[in-house]
């Protein structure tokens, strides 16, 4: 018996955020509430994806990504595969689309996908008859890292209407950034970006966001303080001088903080650099850091994704018949 | 004897709409050809009173009105022959040429090997002439392997038929390298062709820099990559007193700096191709990799510009940019695909939507992929007068088709047009005055 389709939420893939509308995300955030107090209850299994298969299809090395897929399919009773795939069998070329056809000939019902280039996901959702997560495309979207920081701040602040939030750090790189950008900003949050002008993509204030270049400024009055993973071998591009200017300058600490709302949240979407994104007294600072809880709120996302994606796959398949 | 034996009898096509840019003909007329050349033309040739008439012996060809129209000149194009014969081959190329009205191409230096050597250069023009189809010439490459550090041996290729000297795809960085390929080349008086990207700006970008690269993720490729390379080689050029030319200009910055060039009287000329007056980099749409080309598709202010420099002059030739890529190495993620669109069979019918658009005269825009070109490459062609070569094509500028690639000629089917309804399409096309080409529905 297939689960009842979700109306609200009618996308066969979730490739990105950009283009759902703010109801669907609302769907998919209630939903993911529900599986909260599962997932803290003693008993946290459920048979709702019994018999599904889920591919987690990783062409980039992510422990934790990966895993919370895991347990989020796992924890619905699906069965899980894990497929990783090193990134020098990947310049050979064809890997992605030949794997994405040897998988597909084995009928499951999900593939997650990690890949290291934009756009990688929407092309294999063009090749598979399953629904297509994207797990994070080269610097596009990473749309559940999106909704798990979204959870995180409604259940905090119980809206993300009217907040303003500043995303920090290496932008052009950042596929959480973008993929918050059109959450939030469609959610009616205001979104400002700080980050050193080599960055800031090109014209990236056509995303709806505000650009500021100097942290006190840009942090001016915010409800949220979002940091982001300095990829440090991006060093060698001559992005900027040294991990220990880039710290004096966008590093958070308590005294960049200070010009923040005073109940600001801290929220990083790992693994953090201590002592170059983010100072360690900051990180711990349980009263505000909410980074842990993110990591939490991944694995119900998660759940409420797998489920509804099989749910509405059931759909198409009946109306197939 | 030749491959193709010409026609024994005299042939006269009449009722034709006769398009010549090099002497601003454009009348209701006749053409007569006499064995591989043309023998007379003119309007009303062969007109009597509402009829036809034509010379004893000859046959008659009823153009029905279409356009009678020089061959087109397509100065940029890549065969994958020898080297990647998957791509393209001498014989898909030819065949995709006269499918698009093309009677004349000047093959890109980026075989494997490399154009940097007489030998190659002649194994192209021996299997193009036994091919048979369009008349193929080559560039040479400017620089040995077309890796932009020691200069080719420009002189010895000249004389094996190369008709000008560019790196082809890849741009001539080293600015020294670049000065001394300009001295070199004009103590021979041979043009030089630059395809002006930066690569330092450009490297690792996969579209054109701006919020469509920001929204997709991917890295972006400035429009100052491309105008930074035409301003230093300007300088270059006025330094060494030689002529140089520009491709596939993009830009509204570059084409600036062009026409404040060619103001002050330097011997600096350029050409675009299709995809930079008729698409944007809004036709990357969700990550499309047939639109990704080199240089990337631009902004629609970019876009404008480019049609106001073709209206204004600054632009001198149109070229297909024909680059042939299978899918092998298309159909990947975005970054990871190549470069690079196919074009001959698109070129005539884009070019006239410049007319269609009331942007340019019909004969204005004729002009750019005939008589403009073939004055660039300095060959007998792109021009119809007593004594040239038969090279012409009939088209109805009329008629609507919609692009489909996988049923255009080339061997790879990577147009950046598929699917566009277009207007207007060669009929028929004649090399030496044989017919290498009809359009299907106009066999029957």
């Amino acid at each position: 018996m297939p689960p009842a389709p979700f109306e609200g939420f009618a996308h066969r893939h979730l490739l990105g955020i950009e283009g759902l509308t703010a109801s669907e995300i609302a769907v998919l955030l209630d939903r993911s509430e529900s599986y909260v107090e599962l997932n803290r209850g003693a008993a946290k299994k459920q048979a709702t994806l019994d018999g599904r298969t889920i591919v987690n299809l990783f062409f980039e090395s992510s422990t934790r990504t990966r895993t919370s897929f895991e347990l989020a399919g796992k924890r619905l009773g699906a069965d899980i595969i894990n497929m990783s795939v090193s990134t020098s069998a990947i310049k050979k070329g064809e890997t992605l689309i030949d794997t994405a056809m040897t998988l597909n000939a084995m009928h499951p019902d999900v593939l997650v996908l990690r890949h290291p280039d934009s756009g990688a996901a929407r092309l294999l959702s063009d090749k598979v008859n399953c629904a297509v997560v994207n797990a994070g495309d080269g610097s596009h979207e990473h749309p559940t890292q999106a909704l798990l920081d979204a959870l995180t701040i409604r259940r905090r602040k119980g809206k993300l209407e009217g907040l303003r939030v500043a995303i920090c750090g290496d932008i052009s790189h950042s596929r959480v950034a973008r993929s918050n950008i059109h959450l939030l900003t469609t959610m009616g949050a205001s979104v400002r970006l700080i980050a050193p002008r080599t960055l800031v993509p090109s014209r990236v204030e056509t995303l709806g966001a505000e650009v500021f270049h100097d942290m006190a400024r840009g942090l001016e009055g915010c409800d949220i303080v979002m940091m982001l993973r300095l990829q440090t071998e991006r060093m060698q591009s001559a992005l900027f001088p040294s991990l220990r200017e880039y710290f004096r300058f966008y590093g958070l600490d308590y005294d960049k903080l200070a010009a923040a709302k005073p109940d600001a949240l801290i929220m990083h979407p790992g693994p953090m650099n201590r002592g170059v994104e983010i100072d360690s007294l900051v990180a711990d600072d349980f009263g505000r850091s909410v980074i842990r809880e993110q990591v939490e709120m991944g694995v119900a996302v998660r759940m409420a994704v797998l489920e509804i994606l099989t749910a509405n796959l059931a759909r198409t398949a009946q109306k197939n018949l | 004897m030749p491959k193709h034996p010409s026609p024994s009898r005299p042939t006269a096509y009449v009722n034709a709409r006769l398009l010549d840019p090099a002497s601003g003909l454009d009348a209701l007329g006749g053409l007569l050809v006499e064995g591989e050349k043309i023998a007379a033309i003119g309007k009303d040739l062969f007109r009597d009173g509402a009829r036809w008439r034509v010379p004893e012996g000859a046959a008659e060809v009823d153009c029905r009105g279409l356009c009678l129209a020089p061959g087109l000149v397509d100065m940029r194009v890549l065969s994958g022959e020898p080297g990647e014969e998957h791509k393209e081959t001498l014989d898909s190329l030819g065949h995709a040429a006269v499918a698009g009205g093309v009677t004349s191409l000047v093959c890109l230096p980026n075989t494997t090997p490399v154009i940097d050597d007489m030998s190659v250069a002649e194994f192209i023009a021996r299997r193009a002439r036994k091919v048979g189809m369009s008349k193929a010439y080559v560039y040479g490459a400017a620089t040995k392997g077309a890796k932009g550090v020691e200069l080719a041996e420009m002189g010895l290729l000249a004389e094996a038929g190369a008709l000008a000297f560019t790196d082809g795809l890849n741009a001539v960085a080293n600015a020294r390298v670049m000065k001394n390929a300009l001295a070199y080349a004009s103590s021979f008086d041979l043009l030089i062709v630059q395809h002006a990207e930066e690569p330092a700006l450009a490297q690792g970008g996969a579209m054109n820099a701006g919020a469509r690269a920001t929204r997709l993720g991917l890295s972006g490729i400035p429009a100052a990559a491309e105008a930074i390379m035409v301003e230093r080689d300007i300088r270059l050029a006025e330094m060494t007193g030689a002529r140089l030319h520009f491709a596939h200009v993009s830009t509204a910055e570059s084409l600036a700096a062009i026409r404040r060039a060619k103001d002050r009287g330097l011997k600096i000329t350029c050409d675009t191709a299709p995809p930079y007056f008729a698409l944007t980099e809004a036709d990357v749409g969700d990550y499309r990799t047939f639109a990704k080309l080199s240089p990337p598709l631009r902004s629609e202010d970019d876009r404008r510009a480019v049609v106001a420099a073709l209206k204004d002059g600054t632009i001198d030739a149109v070229a297909s940019d024909h680059i042939p890529e299978d899918e092998e190495v298309k159909r990947l993620p975005f970054p990871q695909a190549a470069f690079g669109g196919i074009g001959l069979e698109t070129l005539l019918p884009i070019t006239l939507e410049l007319v269609h658009n009331r942007e340019l005269a019909m004969l204005d825009a004729l002009r750019l992929v005939t008589a403009a070109p073939a004055k660039l490459m300095r060959l007998a062609a792109g021009e119809l007068a007593a004594g040239r070569p038969a090279d012409f094509v009939l088209f109805d500028p009329e008629r609507a088709w919609q692009v489909d690639a996988d049923k255009l000629h080339s061997k790879s089917k990577n147009s950046p047009f598929d699917g566009r309804a277009v207007q207007g399409r060669a009929v028929a096309t004649y090399v030496d005055g044989r017919a290498v080409f009809a359009a299907e529905s106009d066999r029957r």
